[in-house]
């Protein structure tokens, strides 16, 4: 009996072995698909250019600044990462405030008391700025930052091709570009059309950021409270200091961005996602959320002359009085906001922590909360929206999950 | 110093080596099995070695170990790895006064570190003094950590991430033990050097106790002039196991300067339970323990470093097999489990009412096998959940650990 009982167990032991080997790929987590991630580089990039993707990706990721470092002393956030997890749409924990400008004549009267950025977040010993007075302000929610080489490459041409400042078709629908002044640091795009000496520009909730390394060396600055060569003023003391950050990782973190895969789209032959693209179609979301852009040249292979599906036409819109939060940059006015892109929207909630944080501020909870803040040129396709069936807006709503 | 240390360590176990030529010049001092042992009595209770009439005895352990992890799908491949090497020298200086030293080389020699060097003084069970190099008794596994006792190769989470262990620190302090029938008590009390603001500023981007360990010039003096007190009490019955409750408190931060006042005093607290038994019948093996952290972080910086932190482990160990196994006497195959978590951002976001995540947890099951109590091979597969602050779906790892971990 007993020499059975041990056979037993010595049986049970190797069969425990034999399954466990057998099963090691089974018993590893295998990785989600390249639809369900939005990182991960563009296709194409050569060994050179992966290694410098890996190197920002580092810095982007990885890369957490400390008071030794030079974090602060007011900041928003403590590392490019926090706001951005897994390269997706922010929460509302590290939405940005900006505030201090009301027109697009008079500028920021609030410079002076530590506008346009709020750094509502302080190392131990400082106090964090609070808005001042009579500011009028908005809160940014920070973006998805998937497939912003491919929108940094539409040429000039392509954006005012969709451009209609004056409603010219009187569709109600006249979207225009802002108009920046590029930094020093900035090199302009090659065929940039200007106009008055300012240029189009294309990121940010109002379309006030003229390139990628401004975006990068401003959030640097702006966000975490370091300096580069690039934005050299200290926030906090107003003076211009010692870099924080080198340049190489600067442009390293720009190219990380730069070449960040466009999110892909799933479930595409759906039947119910194919009747929601036609409904979208329909009631003229695409007359501003443009399906489709095609890059111009650009120094990296992989971004040129690529159509992409980014649904916006980076332009300004005037959203109505329910957006305008009476902030503004550049020549945007406080009601206008730069068509943001929708790819990727469906993957929103893995990096929202669960759920939407929708429009600019984060406002909406739902994607359908958000079509019914619609208004102002958008008020028409609301208001079809609106009126669609139920079924018809769930088609429409599972097409934009599915980007 | 880190050069000298070495060669000294080198002539250490040459001299050892060179004992262990003659066995009459060799003597293994065997640990205390009695049922009065406590966790408390771990650092001085370890196979030790004496070489002839040396008035030390030394001993050490080594772990290494082989991995194989994928995360999301992404491996980095097998890697091998010896974590620790850790020698123990200890003397009898006269009558009840002992000295023990345990010096730890992580990583193959990259990181040099004390953990213990204490000279203790005993004037009465109850009642005996300690003073040097210290592990803060809080919780069991700080104490309790030498590899070979263990059926896993990784460390607990919670005892390595959020209790600092292997923490260490100078000071001094009291310690007893007093045993009657099938009980046992003992306690510990200690004043250290401690913490400092590393806790709240470091490049884990959370509220890092482990931190606090690179401040190597906590040796030398106390970051703020506030001790660090540690309290440990414990009860063991030698039929039903070991209960231990323990605090560990202090100020982290520097709050004056120069006589110039920068800050106000930040507290850190922390208080554990350890438990652990081993079922009569089944001889089953079961350690656990459960830490809370409390910190005092500045309402004004950002609550990505958390307040609040709590985690702990359960260890199951089932011997499974226990006989002469490829000629070695009372040999055990033992199968085990470890379920173990991690929070380290406990509370609510300000901006929205919803939870901090920022936790992880992990399951793992393991064989190991001892030829020796002093010897074991372990066999482990973990799988582990981790989210992130916001909660987004949990990055999974999983993977294959092999390793050995001797005392020697």
């Amino acid at each position: 009996m007993f020499q059975l009982a041990k056979k037993i167990k010595v049986l049970a032991a190797l069969v425990l072995w034999i399954v466990t080997v057998v099963a090691c790929q089974k018993l590893l987590p295998s990785a989600p698909a390249d639809d369900e991630l939005l990182d991960g580089p563009v296709e194409g990039l050569t060994p050179e250019q992966g290694a410098v993707f890996l190197r920002g990706d580092v810095a982007f990721n990885d890369e957490v600044f400390t008071k030794e470092t030079g974090l602060g002393p007011l900041f928003v956030a403590t590392s490019c990462g926090t706001c951005h997890a897994g390269d997706g749409k922010g929460h509302p924990f590290t939405t940005l405030t900006r505030f201090g400008q009301s027109d697009t004549i008079n500028g920021n009267l609030f410079l002076h008391l530590g506008g346009p950025q709020l750094q509502h977040r302080a190392i131990s010993g400082f106090v964090p700025e609070q808005i001042a007075s009579g500011a009028t302000f908005s809160k940014f929610t920070p973006p998805a930052n998937t497939g912003l080489g491919f929108l940094d490459a539409v040429p000039d041409a392509a954006i005012l091709a969709l451009a209609d400042p004056n409603d010219a078709n009187a569709d109600g629908i006249s979207g225009r570009p802002n108009l920046v002044t590029p930094h020093f640091y900035s090199a302009l795009r090659p065929n940039s059309i200007p106009a008055n000496n300012k240029y189009i520009g294309r990121f940010g909730k109002k379309a006030a950021t003229y390139d990628l390394l401004q975006q990068t060396a401003a959030a640097y600055n702006q966000d975490i409270g370091i300096t580069s060569s690039y934005e050299s003023f200290d926030t906090y003391t107003g003076q211009s200091i010692d870099p924080e950050v080198s340049n190489q990782t600067v442009l390293d973190v720009v190219f990380y961005l730069k070449t960040l895969k466009a999110p892909v789209q799933r479930n595409q032959n759906d039947a119910d996602v194919m009747a929601g693209k036609q409904i979208f179609m329909a009631i003229n979301c695409s007359k501003c959320h443009a399906p489709q852009l095609t890059t111009g040249i650009s120094s990296i292979a992989s971004l040129s002359g690529k159509t992409f599906f980014p649904y916006t036409d980076l332009l300004l819109h005037d959203m109505g009085s329910s957006l305008n939060d009476g902030y503004t940059e550049g020549l945007a006015l406080a009601q206008e906001w730069r068509t943001p892109p929708l790819w990727g929207l469906g993957l929103s909630k893995n990096s929202q922590g669960g759920q939407y944080f929708l429009l600019h501020d984060g406002r909406a909870k739902t994607i359908q909360q958000a079509i019914e803040l619609h208004g102002g040129e958008a008020g028409n396709s609301k208001n079809q929206f609106v009126q669609l069936t139920e079924g018809d807006k769930q088609k429409l709503i599972q097409f934009l999950e599915s980007l | 110093m880190k050069k000298k240390l070495l060669i000294a360590l080198a002539l250490l176990i040459t001299t050892v080596t060179f004992s262990q030529r003659d066995s009459s010049l060799f003597k293994r001092v065997i640990p205390d099995t009695e049922k009065t042992v406590m966790n408390m009595d771990a650092i001085y209770n370890r196979p030790l070695l004496r070489a002839g009439k040396l008035p030390a005895t030394l001993g050490g352990y080594v772990e290494a170990n082989t991995a194989y992890f994928s995360e999301d799908g992404i491996t980095e491949g097998l890697s091998f790895q010896l974590p620790r090497l850790t020698l123990f020298v200890s003397a009898t200086i006269k009558q009840r006064i002992k000295f023990l030293t345990e010096i730890e080389l992580e990583e193959g020699g990259r990181e040099i570190n004390i953990e213990f060097a204490s000279v203790d003084v005993e004037f009465h069970p109850l009642l005996n003094f300690r003073g040097g190099v210290i592990m803060n008794p809080i919780g069991s596994f700080n104490q309790n950590h030498d590899g070979p006792k263990w059926e896993f190769i990784s460390r607990p989470l919670s005892s390595t991430t959020i209790i600092p262990s292997t923490f260490s620190n100078v000071g001094f302090g009291l310690f007893g033990k007093y045993a009657k029938r099938q009980w046992v008590w003992g306690y510990e009390a200690y004043l250290t050097n401690g913490f400092d603001d590393r806790i709240i500023n470091n490049s884990e981007n959370r509220t890092w106790f482990p931190a606090a360990k690179e401040n190597a010039e906590r040796f030398e003096e106390s970051f703020n002039g506030i001790p660090l007190v540690t309290l440990k009490a414990a009860v063991r019955h030698r039929k039903v196991g070991e209960l231990g409750i323990s605090w560990m408190g202090g100020v982290y931060n520097k709050f004056r300067e120069d006589g110039i006042d920068l800050d106000k005093k930040r507290r850190v607290d922390f208080i554990a339970f350890d438990f652990k038994t081993v079922l009569p019948k089944a001889k089953t093996y079961i350690n656990a323990e459960w830490v809370w952290a409390m910190v005092d972080v500045p309402a004004t910086y950002t609550q990505q470093f958390g307040s609040k932190q709590r985690g702990g482990f359960i260890d199951i160990v089932q011997p499974f097999i226990k006989k002469r196994m490829l000629g070695w006497d009372d040999a055990t195959l033992n199968f085990a489990v470890r379920g173990e978590y991690a929070d380290y951002n406990v509370g609510k976001f300000k901006d929205t009412g919803g939870n901090i995540s920022d936790h992880v947890m992990a399951i793992v099951p393991a064989i190991s096998f001892r030829p020796s109590s002093q010897t074991v091979f372990r066999f482990n597969y973990r799988y582990e959940w981790r989210r992130d602050l916001l909660g987004n779906p949990a990055s999974k790892t999983a993977g294959f650990q092999l390793g050995l971990s001797t005392y020697f």
